[in-house]
């Protein structure tokens, strides 16, 4: 009963955070920047409208918002929100969860590529290309964690009897992890410095570039399930820095509330005192969060923490 | 060069005067006269009775005018001369169906039947809406993909298109064709009343139209022997600045949104309304419509605008520092401008880039001192210190010119008087069979307006130059082996005007 509320909350509350990240960032910029609700507004206008379809896509098209949206879902499904079990767990749910989010990734890509714009097969490349090595990234943490805490399951890295967090006795590992899963969360959720997602530039865009040509409910799909992969991923990050273990109920609801929301400033803050990079620079930056964390996983190894 | 008669900036000629010149020895002088670092002004077909006539304005420190006769066709100058001839020849064959022979790459240049009713050099058919009759440059190769973006765009920006051939993200080569905006201006401004040539003039390209107005209005004043006082010249070059300096930010804040940098894009934004607005105290109008008119200026600018100016001035000279020392010492920002969309010095000069896109490659050449008009001879000049012909050198020059300008509209200020009388839109009687070449540094680089008259006094050719004819093929090379990821940033560091160029 919890488990599932604490997911409907998460539900219902991630298009909220990025109204965050956009009030810093006008902050920044001396402005007012839109209402914080402004993600819901748009979800709603977006809902309203009809979809257009090009007379040269096939059901691929129409098939990756609703299997994007779909798997972006099932990540947050998986994961125990403030201290509270997840509706789904076992063994070895991280991997299937990572790529049950490859598979949303996949159909978004397929569905660019079945436009036949040469806009979008661009768009698609580079985001195979980039996701690629951020695979990489996540999976040398897991790699970390399972020598850390010997489980591959969320419920158990956060709530078991040794949980991972930055008070164990090699929680000063976790430091990489945290900067790493920084960088990962603005790659694979197309911020600045790897992408940007307020351009309207087809050429330089990453993400944006593979969704031109969906419209209405379909657009609003992708959106939202866009904030729900933001969410997970930030939600991850923010377990990681919460030292001990949670408390559970309305006080630990709001500590994690808080961080997350904290995280979320971060990205506005990056994004604001930080231009994008060269493309051909994203690799060596997405590589450099792979280092990071496989540096961690070698002490670990050495036993020296 | 013995052949060329030299000339001066807004100064009438008589038609007479003009050498007319065998054409062989005039495609000679022409080869030879850019073979020793001279650069085309101007080079244009006209109709005198039944013949055509080819008229060319060169310049190295000083400005030269030849012409001569020419039958359907003449070798193209572009093979045996210089680059810089190619697109003037494309205007020549798709104006007058003149055909440049040899010309090695002819294309239509805005899509338009020619003037004379000749048979379309290109096989076009008018009647048809795209220009679709153009096989595009094409790589081949088995990982050779190619992008076309436009004509419709998905920013705010006037229509264009763009061909690139990738291989992979590197651009191999652009292929830039324009003319979607073609309003037949310099037709319509040999058939419309006088007083609307101000009008229409200050419409060629919005964000010049002091630029191009005060061209102008210096070729009718030339032709009817206008004299414009100090006190009017004073508020011209203010107006001309405060253009330069609204249109540079603007710039520079939208270079720094292209790459994502937030805060200089939207102080910048700022900015460059303020710098509208004070055009709009000097003349009522955002981006000084209807302050420049033949003879002198429609608005006198009292001492109540004259202190509103200064006043503004004084408090966001010190803004613009700051935020262009906030953007120009982003180190992340430094990383994408600087070795960004490189043109080499010697491209530059094979293919005769002009303005900012000229002197961030080293081409020191400034219309405003080269050939000073109104208060510009008695102002000092700028140097460029960043001249490595990317876009951050392009971002630099901006910043450099920004300052300076704000220099000279502070000594044009404390210089000021007010001038006699303000003047209104009339009709001027022009010299018969007169000529009049007028070239001014637009905020984008030198506009160039060239008038002619026939013997009854009546405008027989009204040709225009906008900088932006120079400049779109910089745009082009600089995209060479970069990546397409860049071409926005490219684009905007060159800026160049659509309308200006499609006429």
């Amino acid at each position: 009963m919890e488990s599932m509320l604490s997911f409907l909350l998460a539900t219902l509350a991630a298009p909220l955070f990025p109204g965050i990240i956009l009030k810093v960032k006008a902050f920044f910029a001396g402005k007012k920047g839109p209402p914080l609700l402004i993600k819901y507004y748009t979800l709603a206008k977006l809902l309203r409208k009809g979809s257009v379809y090009s007379t040269s896509t096939s059901f691929v098209f129409k098939m990756g918002p609703t299997v994007s949206f779909a798997t972006a879902l099932m990540a947050l499904l998986f994961f125990p929100l403030a201290g509270v079990k997840p509706v789904f767990f076992f063994h070895g749910d991280v991997i299937v969860l990572f790529y049950i989010m490859g598979i949303g990734r996949f159909f978004t890509i397929l569905a660019a590529l079945d436009t036949a714009s040469p806009f979008e097969g661009m768009g698609a490349a580079r985001e195979a290309f980039f996701s690629t090595l951020a695979e990489a990234t996540v999976f040398m943490v897991l790699i970390l964690f399972y020598r850390m805490n010997g489980s591959l399951s969320f419920t158990d890295y956060f709530q078991s009897q040794n949980p991972i967090t930055l008070m164990s006795p090699n929680g000063s590992l976790l430091l990489f992890v945290v900067v790493s899963m920084f960088m990962i969360l603005l790659t694979e959720n197309s911020r600045v410095p790897v992408d940007d997602p307020a351009t309207h530039l087809e050429l330089t865009m990453i993400h944006e570039v593979m969704i031109l040509d969906h419209s209405g409910p379909d657009l609003a799909l992708i959106e939202l399930g866009a904030f729900y992969k933001l969410f997970f991923y930030a939600a991850f990050i923010s377990h990681l820095l919460i030292p001990a273990k949670f408390a559970g109920g309305a006080a630990g609801g709001a500590v994690f509330v808080g961080t997350l929301a904290m995280i979320y400033v971060a990205i506005g803050v990056t994004e604001s005192i930080t231009a994008r990079f060269k493309m051909n620079l994203v690799p060596k930056y997405i590589l450099t969060s792979f280092a990071l964390v496989t540096f961690a996983a070698i002490l670990t190894t050495m036993g020296l923490v | 060069m013995a052949n060329l008669l030299k000339i001066v900036n807004g100064e009438r000629v008589d038609r007479a005067a003009i050498p007319m010149i065998d054409l062989d020895e005039f495609l000679q002088s022409l080869t030879d006269f850019v073979g020793e670092d001279g650069s085309v002004v101007q080079f244009f077909a006209y109709r005198e009775g039944a013949s055509n006539r080819l008229l060319a304005v060169l310049r190295n420190d000083d400005l030269f005018l030849i012409g001569t006769e020419v039958g359907e066709s003449f070798p193209s100058l572009t093979r045996a001369g210089s680059k810089k001839f190619q697109l003037f020849e494309r205007e020549i064959a798709e104006q007058y169906g003149i055909r440049p022979n040899g010309h090695p790459w002819l294309k239509p240049v805005r899509y338009h039947a020619n003037y004379p009713g000749l048979p379309d050099i290109f096989g076009n058919d008018y009647a048809i809406d795209i220009p679709g009759n153009y096989e595009y440059f094409q790589v081949q190769g088995e990982s050779i993909h190619e992008v076309a973006v436009g004509p419709v765009h998905a920013g705010i920006i006037e229509p264009g298109h763009f061909r690139f051939q990738c291989a992979g993200e590197e651009v191999l080569h652009l292929e830039i064709q324009l003319g979607y905006q073609h309003r037949g201006i310099e037709k319509m401004l040999t058939e419309v009343p006088q007083k609307r040539l101000p009008v229409i003039c200050e419409g060629i390209a919005g964000d010049t139209s002091i630029g191009h107005n005060l061209c102008c209005c210096q070729a009718i004043e030339a032709l009817a022997g206008l004299q414009v006082d100090r006190g009017a010249s004073i508020v011209r070059v203010i107006a001309l600045e405060l253009e330069r300096i609204a249109n540079h930010i603007g710039d520079l804040g939208a270079l720094s949104g292209d790459v994502a940098f937030n805060p200089p894009a939207a102080y910048f934004g700022r900015i460059r309304g303020e710098f509208l607005n004070l055009l709009q105290v000097l003349s009522g109008n955002r981006f000084g419509k209807g302050l420049l008119r033949p003879g002198g200026i429609t608005q006198v600018m009292a001492d109540e605008q004259r202190l509103l100016i200064a006043q503004k001035l004084s408090e966001v000279t010190p803004e613009i520092r700051n935020v262009c020392d906030l953007l120009f010492s982003a180190h992340t920002v430094q990383a994408r401008f600087e070795h960004t969309g490189t043109v080499s010095l010697a491209a530059a000069k094979d293919l005769g880039l002009v303005g900012y896109a000229g002197r961030a490659c080293g081409l020191a050449y400034d219309a405003r001192i080269a050939f000073p008009t109104e208060r510009y001879a008695v102002l000092p000049g700028n140097t460029n210190a960043v001249t490595n012909g990317d876009v951050n050198s392009r971002a630099e020059v901006r910043r450099e010119e920004i300052l300076h300008s704000l220099a000279l509209i502070e000594m044009m200020l404390s210089q000021y008087e007010q001038t006699r009388q303000a003047v209104q839109m009339r009709r001027h009687e022009l010299a018969p069979d007169a000529l009049v070449v007028t070239v001014n540094e637009g905020w984008r680089g030198e506009v160039s307006h060239c008038v002619l008259t026939d013997q009854t006094g009546r405008i027989q050719r009204y040709k225009i130059k906008d900088p932006s004819f120079h400049n779109w093929m910089g745009l082009a090379m600089s995209l060479r082996n970069q990546e397409i990821s860049d071409f926005p940033l490219c684009n905007k560091s060159f800026n160049l005007s659509y309308c200006g160029y499609d006429l």
